[in-house]
């Protein structure tokens, strides 16, 4: 199946209880699948198609402060429409998933993919001292995992997660395995798991209030810093990443998503020329591998980012190694996807013999 | 006299004065007071409790809802 | 004579501040409006013993912390996005009150699309819209809903249509969908007034259980700080200027 259509198909069988989406390519299967499937018939999610991006988000903020498992789906341009909401969720520290099928930009841009939207997804996006927990595929069987993985997550730290995937995962297509179908939480259970969700105010506790006001600035402050300290924890706690023939490597290429699936035969292809060259790829790309990365840089010569965009998670890898190796970044952009060839001439020119 | 009685009770601290229920009222009982709550603000006050019937129109018109409105029940009122 | 201390008994009692009412004062200005539809909306949850099953979306503008004085659970929205957030809730729990309490700002300029959408889905909620024809928080700017030549700080020379538009009526507009089911225009600057509102917003409040879509009760009111005149003036200025282009009575009724 297509990795937009697992996406679909893992939100049901997760238990989700809502999804509020809005057409846009190159994710509108993910809504078209699950209208198909008429979950509210079987497990009682809520499928709904909302008048924009803008509306989506804030039925999501609606859904998440419900305690229930809310999310959406949508691609670059619509994403940015959902910032604000997106701030919202997290100052009100409100958990649900959102995820990204990134095309190329700016403006309208194209509808083929890219990972261009790395430093909005990563960096905050909306407005305030914010981070989402990014988490980012590299195949439709991920596509599928990473939904239950992402609300894990995001209940666990109050904190919106987005799933940072881009056309090709989207629309490819490759066997998956799907998870059993598990029943959604039932009232009682949300009220225990959730107990600071608005669910209706009882006489056992004060009201619940979903919010990201906080008039003076001293109580700002200290949300803030509330917000900073989780943001550590999951630094601390959360990383994730995947290593291929980095034992013996004397080069490093770095790359996250698609790009990371491109490159694994961009190392095999070097390895049969001898070069000894391993692949480290980020899953959570917030938390980022910052310590796993840095902790190669005296084994290594030289490190290749290749992202399909003009450099950005370079800045955080360049941040890992702290200068004591070189990074080089190889690009495409505007939906234009390299080959594996094109990523082992890059590592060659631009590692090896810069 | 068949006149039905009331009285109001305003709670002095959460009236800003803004004289509504002055207005509100059909027998000219209440009046801002002449002295300050601790915020300054002249509050209300029965200033001719005879005259109240325990309407409630002050009450309902009162965006601070500080007052509370008593009223005698007919047979008591002779 | 009969002593005042006689009458102030319990057994004599006759209207106080709803239970539902937290005793926080309100933040609103002397004799804003506001503070009488709260009460109304607390006294509608208590009769109607919906304390438990009430949520509310508060919105942007003066009425922001509308939480801090009815005592439920709230939602804050981003401005002009109650209606969306209170789709999410209502769809997640159908069968819990869900109203959106919004300014004219909020519902009739940068909420228009949430306001227009959720009313033509039928969402199963209430909307109370507080239309006082100008942006009391932000210091007094000009509202969608500002009269034609009427003064606010962003039309010092008074709302003029060939620059500013005309102003707009919401609930005209949402009374034609077919996802409406109650459309009223109400007000609270009289006693008379006030009982009408209340039965009103009581009203919007039962729909909720007959499943017939949007109920919508707008507050013609007053913004006596921005209008810059006493809260009785503002009253009499609004019975004049405001009533004839923006009419009490039911719109729609199904």
């Amino acid at each position: 199946m297509k990795g937009n259509e697992a996406i679909a198909e893992a939100a049901i069988r997760y238990g989700v209880d809502g999804y509020f989406g809005y057409p846009i390519t190159p994710q509108s299967e993910v809504m078209e699948t699950l209208m198909a499937m008429r979950p509210w018939e079987t497990t009682g999610m809520v499928v709904l198609q909302a008048e924009s991006e803008v509306a989506s988000i804030n039925m999501l903020y609606g859904g998440a402060g419900s305690g229930k498992r809310v999310m959406t789906s949508s691609s670059s341009p619509g994403i940015s429409l959902m910032q604000e909401g997106i701030s919202y969720i997290a100052g009100a520290e409100l958990p649900c998933v959102i995820v990204n099928v990134v095309r190329g930009g700016p403006g309208l841009g194209t509808i083929q993919p890219s990972q261009s939207d790395y430093f909005q997804a990563v960096k905050g996006g909306g407005h305030g001292d914010y981070k989402l927990i990014v988490l980012a595929p590299s195949s439709v069987q991920e596509m599928a995992d990473f939904v239950g993985l992402a609300f894990d997550l995001a209940f666990k730290y109050r904190n919106p997660a987005m799933i940072l995937s881009d056309g090709v995962i989207g629309q490819m297509m490759e066997k998956v395995e799907l998870d059993e179908y598990r029943p959604r939480w039932t009232d009682e259970e949300i009220i225990e798991k959730n107990p600071w969700a608005a669910t209706g105010k009882k006489p056992v506790r004060g009201q619940n209030i979903m919010t990201s006001l906080h008039i003076q600035a001293v109580d700002q402050e200290n949300v803030n810093r509330r917000l900073q300290a989780k943001y550590k924890e999951m630094q601390e706690k959360e990383v994730r990443y995947e290593t291929f023939m980095c034992d013996d490597a004397e080069y490093l290429i770095v790359a996250f998503g698609s790009a990371a699936r491109i490159s694994k035969k961009s190392v095999e292809l070097a390895r049969e020329k001898g070069i000894k060259v391993g692949l480290l790829r980020p899953i959570t790309l917030f938390p980022f591998p910052y310590k796993e990365i840095g902790s190669y840089a005296d084994q290594i010569k030289g490190i290749l980012v290749p992202e399909m965009n003009a450099g950005q998670m370079i800045e955080d890898v360049k941040l890992a190694v702290n200068g004591k190796v070189d990074v080089e970044h190889y690009g495409r952009m505007g939906g234009m996807i390299f080959s594996p060839d094109e990523v082992e001439n890059a590592l060659e020119e631009l590692i090896i013999g810069g | 006299m068949g006149k039905v009685r009331g009285a109001i009770v305003v709670d002095i601290e959460r009236c800003k004065g803004c004289g509504l229920c002055v207005v509100a009222c059909p027998t000219d009982t209440i009046v801002l007071a002449d002295e300050v709550n601790g915020k300054g603000y002249h509050y209300a006050k029965m200033g001719n409790p005879e005259a109240c019937t325990g309407c409630t129109n002050c009450a309902m018109v009162c965006p601070d809802s500080c007052i509370t409105v008593y009223r005698l029940k007919p047979e008591k009122s002779k | 004579m009969i002593d005042v201390k006689d009458i102030i008994k319990p057994e004599n009692l006759v209207f106080k501040k709803s239970k539902v009412l937290t005793d926080t004062p309100m933040h609103y200005c002397p004799g804003c409006s506001h503070g009488v539809v709260h009460n109304l909306i607390a006294e509608v949850i208590e009769e109607m013993e919906i304390q438990e099953t009430t949520i509310g979306v508060a919105p942007v503008g003066c009425s922001v912390f509308a939480y801090n004085y009815i005592d439920i659970d709230w939602h804050e929205a981003a401005h002009g996005r109650a209606p969306a957030v209170a789709t999410g809730i209502k769809r997640l729990m159908p069968d819990k009150f869900v109203f959106t309490y919004q300014g004219d700002g909020d519902l009739a300029a940068i909420g228009t699309a949430e306001t227009i959408h959720a009313c033509n889905r039928g969402e199963n909620i209430t909307i109370v819209f507080i239309n006082n024809g100008i942006y009391g928080m932000t210091g007094g700017q000009m509202a969608p809903t500002t009269l034609e030549g009427m003064v606010a700080s962003t039309c010092p020379s008074g709302r003029d249509h060939a620059r500013d538009g005309y102003p707009i009526k919401m609930s005209d507009l949402v009374a034609q969908l077919p996802g409406t089911c109650y459309v009223t225009r109400q007000a609270v600057h009289t006693a008379g007034a006030v009982r009408k509102a209340k039965k009103a917003i009581r009203k919007a409040f039962e729909n909720q259980k007959r499943k017939k879509g949007v109920s919508l009760v707008e507050v013609v009111s007053t913004c006596n700080s921005g209008w810059k005149m006493s809260p009785v003036d503002a009253n009499n200025w609004m019975a004049e200027n405001m009533f004839p282009f923006y009419p009490l009575g039911d719109l729609k009724d199904e």
